[in-house]
C-alpha cells in the first residue's frame, strides 16, 4: 500500500514537472513579446494606431505585427498569457494519459470540454 | 505615459506578491484602485483585473510546480465545479438578481473570516492524517508537500470533498454572473471545508484561478474591454511579483499567511455586502 503511495506521487512529480516546463516556456514567450511590446510604445511615444485605438482581432492584431505596432504587439503577449492556462489543461491531460491515470484523464478532459463551452458561450454573447 | 507605466508595474508588483502568497487574483483590489484612484473606467478596469488573475495564477504556478506545494489533482477534479458554475453564472446572468448574491457570498465570507480567526486561535494547522476519506482515497486526492518552514514533508488527506465541491461551484457562479472573489472562496473550499493545510490550499487555488479566468478572458479580450496600455506593464509587474511571492509564502508559517488572509477576506466580504445592500 505505502509503495503504491509513494509510485503514485513519483509519478505525479514527474507530471508536475512536465507541465511546469512547458509552462514556463509559454509563460516566458508571452512575457517577452509583452516586455516587447512596451518598451516599443514607450519608444515610440504612442501605441501605433489613431485616437487611442488598439486591435482587438486577430486579423487586426496580426496586420499590426507585420508593421510592429506596439499595441499589436502588447495583444498578442496578452493573448499569449490567457491561452497559458488553457494550454495547461491540455498538457495535463497528456500527462495522466502518460502515466495511464485513466480516471484523471476523463476528468481533465471534461474541463476542457466544459472550457470550450464556456469559450463559445461567451464569443456568442 | 512613463509614469503611469510605472506605477502600473509597481502596483502589479506588490499586487503578485501579495496574490501568490494568499491564492487570490486580487480583482477585487486592483479594480479599486485602477477606478478610484487612476480614473480607469471600470470596463477597462475589470478587463485589467482579468488578466491580473491570469498574470498571478501563471507567474505563481510556475514557482509552485517545481517546488510541489500544489496538488494538481484536486485542482482538476475541482475544476469540474468551478468551471460548471462559472457557465451557469454566465447563463443566470439577467436572470438571478446579483444584489443577493453580492449579499449572501459578501455574509459567506465574514463567516469564513471568523472561522479563520477561530482557527488562529486553535492549536497548530491540523493535517489530520487519521481520517479516512473513501472518496479521497478513490479520487487519489491525498497527497503530501514539503514544508520549507520545519523542513519536512507533510502528508495531509482530503474529506468531505461534497462539500468543497458546493462551494466551488459557487466560486464558479461568482466569477462567472460577478467576475470577482472566486479565488478567496476557493482557499476556504479547500482550507476550511475540505481541511486540506494552507500552503497546498493557496497555491492549488493560484493554479485553479487562472483556468476559471481564461474562459472570461478571451470574452474580455474580443469585446475591447482589455487596454494593452494598462494591462500589459501590470501583467508584467504581476508576474514578477507572484514569482517572488510564492518562493515567500513556502517560507512562511501558515499562521502567517492567515493573519495576511484575515483582513483581506474582511475587506472583500464588507465590500460586496455594500454593493448588495446599496
Amino acid at each position: 500500500m505505502d509503495q503504491h503511495n509513494n509510485s503514485t506521487k513519483d509519478e505525479m512529480d514527474q507530471v508536475a514537472l512536465t507541465i511546469g516546463k512547458i509552462l514556463q516556456i509559454g509563460v516566458i514567450i508571452s512575457a517577452i513579446i509583452m516586455l516587447f511590446g512596451l518598451i516599443l510604445m514607450l519608444i515610440d511615444g504612442d501605441g501605433g494606431y489613431a485616437n487611442n485605438y488598439f486591435p482587438t482581432n486577430f486579423s487586426e492584431v496580426a496586420f499590426g505585427l507585420l508593421t510592429l505596432k506596439p499595441y499589436a504587439v502588447m495583444m498578442a503577449g496578452v493573448f499569449g498569457l490567457i491561452l497559458t492556462p488553457v494550454l495547461r489543461v491540455v498538457v495535463s491531460i497528456y500527462s495522466f494519459y502518460k502515466e495511464k491515470d485513466f480516471l484523471y484523464v476523463t476528468i481533465t478532459t471534461i474541463v476542457l470540454i466544459i472550457l470550450m463551452i464556456c469559450f463559445v458561450f461567451g464569443v456568442k454573447g | 505615459m512613463v509614469n503611469f507605466v510605472i506605477l502600473m508595474v509597481v502596483i502589479g508588483f506588490f499586487a503578485g506578491i501579495a496574490g501568490s502568497i494568499l491564492g487570490i487574483g486580487g480583482g477585487m483590489i486592483i479594480t479599486p484602485i485602477l477606478t478610484l484612484a487612476m480614473g480607469v473606467n471600470i470596463k477597462y478596469a475589470i478587463g485589467a483585473s482579468i488578466i491580473a488573475v491570469i498574470a498571478t495564477s501563471s507567474g505563481a504556478t510556475i514557482a509552485y510546480l517545481n517546488d510541489q506545494v500544489l496538488n494538481l489533482r484536486v485542482a482538476m477534479f475541482l475544476e469540474i465545479a468551478t468551471s460548471l458554475g462559472a457557465l451557469s453564472g454566465a447563463i443566470l446572468t439577467g436572470v438571478l438578481n446579483p444584489r443577493y448574491l453580492y449579499i449572501l457570498f459578501g455574509l459567506l465570507l465574514l463567516f469564513s473570516s471568523y472561522n479563520m480567526i477561530k482557527k488562529l486561535r486553535g492549536r497548530k494547522d491540523p493535517t489530520n492524517k487519521k481520517s479516512n476519506d473513501k472518496l479521497a482515497e478513490k479520487l487519489k486526492l491525498n497527497s503530501s508537500y514539503f514544508d520549507k518552514v520545519s523542513m519536512a514533508k507533510v502528508d495531509y488527506q482530503v474529506q468531505n470533498i461534497p462539500g468543497g465541491l458546493a462551494v466551488m461551484y459557487g466560486a464558479g457562479i461568482a466569477s462567472g454572473l460577478l467576475g470577482i472573489g472566486s479565488g478567496a472562496f476557493k482557499v476556504i473550499a479547500m482550507d476550511t471545508v475540505m481541511r486540506m493545510p494552507l500552503k497546498p490550499s493557496t497555491s492549488t487555488s493560484n493554479l485553479m484561478m487562472g483556468v476559471t479566468a481564461a474562459a472570461s478572458a478571451t470574452v474580455y479580450f474580443f469585446n475591447g474591454s482589455i487596454k494593452p496600455q494598462i494591462a500589459v506593464p501590470l501583467a508584467l509587474g504581476i508576474l514578477v511579483g507572484s514569482v517572488l511571492g510564492s518562493r515567500i509564502m513556502q517560507h512562511l508559517t501558515a499562521k502567517t499567511i492567515r493573519l495576511m488572509f484575515i483582513p483581506i477576506l474582511l475587506y472583500i466580504g464588507i465590500e460586496m455586502l455594500v454593493k448588495g445592500v446599496f
